[in-house]
């Protein structure tokens, strides 16, 4: 017999006879989405020392300039698909992945811009789905800082209804704040081997 | 049931344990190294106070958590179907699943997929599966070299140590010991510590990242475990902090993951209530930094899952026990155990410490050592662990069974022999509490035998002239 | 209303007292409490140390001797909770015989910790008791975790005239007992124990009060050993305490 069938035919022997259960799903779900939920993400988020800033559409592509500028950011990777609008028409050097980037390339670059798939409220978590205007994961892993643009319409309030939305055939990545490490007596520490810098820009649809 | 390899065997020397010496034995020493104290107790203290507020916040953790036991009691109830499930996905989605009975055989597994790659070295995500089957050991012997990446994997790897944590490997260690640690050892890994390192914990971060980058940015294969993996749609979790599991699961062309058994959900949505149960057990955190998840072979690499039982399938046999396959490694209960804070990971001889390690470890392993037979007493049943347990594992009703399943010492046998027929009827009790009435003046300060643990730091107390029985019949309930 | 008093035996053999206590306390109250002699022990040390097939004998007593009062009243949590918690999971599992099952069903919804008889049964809080010091309470593992308690014990100690109820830090840790525990694991118990009783010395309180005299002989063991100066009471006993102008009102009462 191979392995596959030995652990099998265990997994059968043991639990022959065992009563299933049902699974209560009394918790919260999806909920709709309220005023208040801008807010809440740029609360949570800042909760993990990230910068937030919350605009409306028309002051976007100033908002990145200014950001782009306060942290000295040069050389800076935009990602296939990020909206034109929300972009600075200058004051950096845009670096696209095609052809590929390589991971050496992509270590030398500022930072990176991107959007995202969806946000959750309650966590202070945007999650990338390497979609229009993401990229592919490593981009918004080598480069020293992150610069994630919301939508207000993409977030949700808790994670029920973030899991709802994302597609689980494309990576995905839910990114809470800047990385971070509990190691060193579980003392939370900003910094480590992702981007140590994440801001987010929250786009209201007022 | 076959002695399971779990990582830490009876006969490997760790941390000035012979790994025979019983989990007392052990923890003796563990309560008298004061830097240990010190460290746990800290560290269990902060994470403990952040644990509460963080699951205070959600008005229906009590709902998640009966959810979250309810799934993994389907999913290992119907484990076969599942499992299956999740190979055809992950195929379908490009991957290789491969199937490992035991330790050995994963580790063959993993060992011939490297060596296909022709690479000597691999970078390693934290993973528990991998700690237990001992990889990095049965690599290292065909001449492949695992670097971890984790910081506390990191620090215990540069420090020849054994992890005494399930989240936070390195967590006996302080800031200071750790930059030692750096300062010494990390020149023989690779890029040595910068100069002038400071203990603060920022900057030893700092000088893991600098460790590490080039081989994150150089190495082509990667290693790691996964926190979950959805049968119905073949896509595997990860959960993280610092970035390293996504250096290690995007940048290489070859990954491998080696995951227990029980680590299934059956479908996509399941991951909402894991995903709220998890960060906020184990680092106390709303959500963690990092949350990769991927189907298949993902953005051109390739990919393959190791399916692993190593004594899996021998716990789900058992009725009351199996409920221990439930546990998601989150370590909630080894940071609000009294006894683990002050015995330290090691005491437990094992990689999986803790409550949970004390009815896992001898579970998978058998009770055929006198380290395995002392494990389910390692707990005063205080309760603390099942309360905070986000999968209710009902960790001291299993501790009592297994104590009811292995061999007991002589002297005690014959004193709960001794117990028993007194209690069997009320006058030979009334006649044994008169003796001691009798004899109270006798009693020695010091108690014999393994009785004297007692006396060693505690007065007795006083034995009464008169027992409460004996007054109730001479006053007639009090009333004389 | 049948009243039987569980004194377990522990309590029964080294501390009468707090028995006398209880006695003291619910004919007080104008309870009269039966004291069923056949009882002795409930089998906590033998299941919990792993010897079941005594342990479910114990049982088996327990259930035929109290089967059929309106309420069982005991005085310790770890005792209380055996009963409640692990018996009907024995019975779950089948380790008793049908009758003997049907009369843990019977039973177990028919006992109370001296604390939830008072407050949930007889619905007072104020039992008139007097104890003029300065007091701090151990809530106990098997009280907090297992019987659930709640705040009922500081709600009986609150009402207790000149008391001062002072809080107890980290006081949900265990002290370390754990019954054989503390034999089997006397380092650990002991560094646990050392912690506990670093806390009740920093309240400055001159008695410490539980539910659970097993746990009061662990700490106040470890007390008595350091000189401490603090005394360890039953709860039962300072709630049968009053004021020496009481005394006669309390004879009268026996």
């Amino acid at each position: 017999m191979s392995a596959r069938d030995v652990i099998l035919a265990r997994v059968r022997a043991a639990v022959e006879g065992v009563p299933d259960v049902e699974i209560p799903r009394s918790y919260r779900g999806p909920e709709p989405a309220t005023d208040g939920l801008v807010d809440l993400l740029a609360d949570r988020v800042r909760d993990y020392k990230a910068v937030v800033h919350v605009v409306e559409e028309a002051g976007v592509a100033a908002l990145v300039a200014d950001s782009l500028a306060a942290r000295g950011v040069r050389r800076l990777v935009v990602p296939e698909g990020f909206p034109e609008t929300w972009l600075p028409s200058g004051g950096f050097e845009r670096i696209g992945d095609e052809p590929r980037l390589s991971a050496a390339d992509l270590d030398t670059a500022d930072g990176i811009l991107t959007t995202c798939a969806v946000a959750v409220a309650e966590t202070g978590t945007i999650v990338l789905d390497a979609g229009e205007g993401q990229g592919r994961r490593a981009l918004t892993l080598l480069p020293d800082y992150h610069l994630c643009v919301v939508r207000q319409d993409q977030i949700e309030s808790g994670v029920p209804g973030a899991v709802a939305r994302l597609d689980p055939a494309r990576p995905l990545t839910w990114i809470s704040g800047p990385s971070a490490t509990s190691d060193i007596e579980l003392n939370r520490v900003e910094g480590v081997h992702g981007p140590r810098t994440l801001e987010v820009v929250v786009v209201t649809s007022g | 049931m076959s002695r399971t390899f779990l990582g830490m065997p009876g006969t490997v020397s760790m941390m000035g344990y012979s790994g025979k010496e019983t989990f007392p034995e052990n923890a003796a020493k563990a309560v008298r190294n004061s830097q240990l104290r010190f460290n746990l107790r800290k560290a269990t203290g902060t994470i403990r106070g952040r644990r509460a507020s963080v699951v205070g916040e959600l008005p229906d953790w009590p709902d998640l958590r009966q959810a979250g036991k309810a799934i993994k009691d389907h999913t290992l109830r119907n484990l076969d179907t599942y499992l299956v499930r999740l190979e055809e996905a992950v195929t379908k989605a490009g991957g290789h699943v491969h199937w490992a009975r035991d330790a050995a055989e994963a580790n063959r597994i993993v060992t011939d997929l490297v060596k296909a790659t022709g690479e000597t070295q691999v970078v390693k995500v934290k993973s528990m599966a991998t700690q237990e089957i001992g990889l990095n050991e049965a690599l290292h012997a065909e001449g492949i070299t695992a670097y971890e990446t984790d910081l506390a994997e990191l620090i215990v790897q540069l420090g020849d140590d054994w992890p005494s944590h399930i989240l936070v490997p390195a967590i006996h260690r302080n800031r200071s010991e750790i930059r030692e640690i750096f300062v010494r050892h990390m020149s023989e890994w690779g890029r040595p510590a910068p100069e002038r390192l400071t203990d603060e914990p920022a900057a030893l971060a700092e000088a893991a990242r600098l460790h590490l980058r080039e081989r994150f940015l150089a190495t082509k294969v990667a290693i790691s475990g996964a926190n979950f993996m959805v049968a119905e749609t073949g896509t595997l979790v990860v959960l993280e902090s610092e970035g390293n599991g996504r250096m290690c699961l995007t940048l290489p062309e070859t990954l491998i993951s080696v995951v227990g058994i029980e680590k299934l959900v059956p479908t996509w949505r399941d991951l909402e209530v894991f995903l709220q149960l998890l960060p906020r057990s184990s680092t106390g955190e709303r959500m963690n930094p990092y949350t990769s998840m991927w189907t298949g072979a993902t953005e051109g690499q390739e990919f393959h899952l190791v399916l692993l039982d190593n004594g899996r399938t021998g716990v789900l046999a058992d009725d009351l026990g199996r409920q221990a396959l439930r546990c998601i490694r989150c370590s909630a209960c080894l940071n609000v155990c009294p006894v683990y804070e002050r015995s330290g990971g090691h005491a437990y001889g094992s990689v999986y410490p803790g409550p949970i390690g004390a009815i896992l470890t001898p579970q998978l392993r058998g009770m055929g050592s006198e380290l395995d037979r002392s494990l389910p007493y390692a707990s005063s049943l205080c309760g603390a662990c099942y309360e905070v347990c986000p999968v209710a594992i009902d960790i001291p009703s299993v501790l009592i069974e297994l104590r009811g399943r292995s061999r007991h010492p002589v002297a005690e046998r014959a004193g709960m022999a001794a117990a028993g027929w007194v209690f069997k009827r009320q006058g030979r009790l009334a006649r044994a509490q008169r003796m001691g009435g009798r004899m109270r003046r006798l009693v020695p300060k010091r108690l014999p035998g393994p009785l004297g643990g007692w006396t060693d730091t505690r007065d007795l107390p006083a034995i009464p002239k008169e027992s409460f029985r004996d007054w109730w019949n001479r006053t007639d309930g009090g009333a004389r | 209303m049948r009243v039987a008093l569980f004194i377990t035996c522990v309590n029964d053999t080294l501390f009468p007292d707090t028995g006398k206590a209880v006695v003291t306390l619910l004919r007080r109250l104008g309870v009269d409490v039966d004291f069923p002699e056949a009882q002795t022990c409930c089998g906590q040390m033998h299941l919990n140390t792993g010897y079941r097939a005594e342990g479910v004998r114990l049982a088996d007593r327990f259930v035929t001797v109290f089967r059929g009062y309106d309420a069982v009243v005991v005085p310790s949590g770890s005792c209380g909770a055996m009963v409640r918690e692990q018996y009907p999971r024995l019975a779950d599992g089948g380790a008793f015989p049908g009758a003997v099952a049907e009369a843990v069903a019977d039973t177990v919804p028919h006992v109370y910790d001296l604390s939830e008889f008072l407050v949930d049964v007889l619905g007072v809080t104020d039992v008139g008791a007097y104890f003029p010091h300065r007091v701090t309470y151990h809530p106990t593992c098997h009280s907090l975790r297992g019987l659930r308690l709640g705040d009922r014990p500081r709600r009986l100690l609150e009402q207790v005239r000149g008391l001062e109820l002072v809080p107890l830090a980290g006081a949900e840790e265990c002290c370390g007992f754990g019954g054989t525990f503390a034999v089997k694991n006397p380092d650990i118990s002991a560094a646990m124990c050392g912690d506990k009783v670093r806390n009740v010395l920093d309240t400055g309180a001159e008695v410490l009060c539980a539910a659970d005299n097993s746990c009061l002989m662990h700490i106040g063991g470890t007390l008595t050993r350091q000189k401490a100066g603090v005394r360890v009471m039953h709860l039962a006993e300072i709630l049968a305490s009053t004021e020496p102008g009481d005394a006669r009102e309390r004879e009268e009462s026996r």
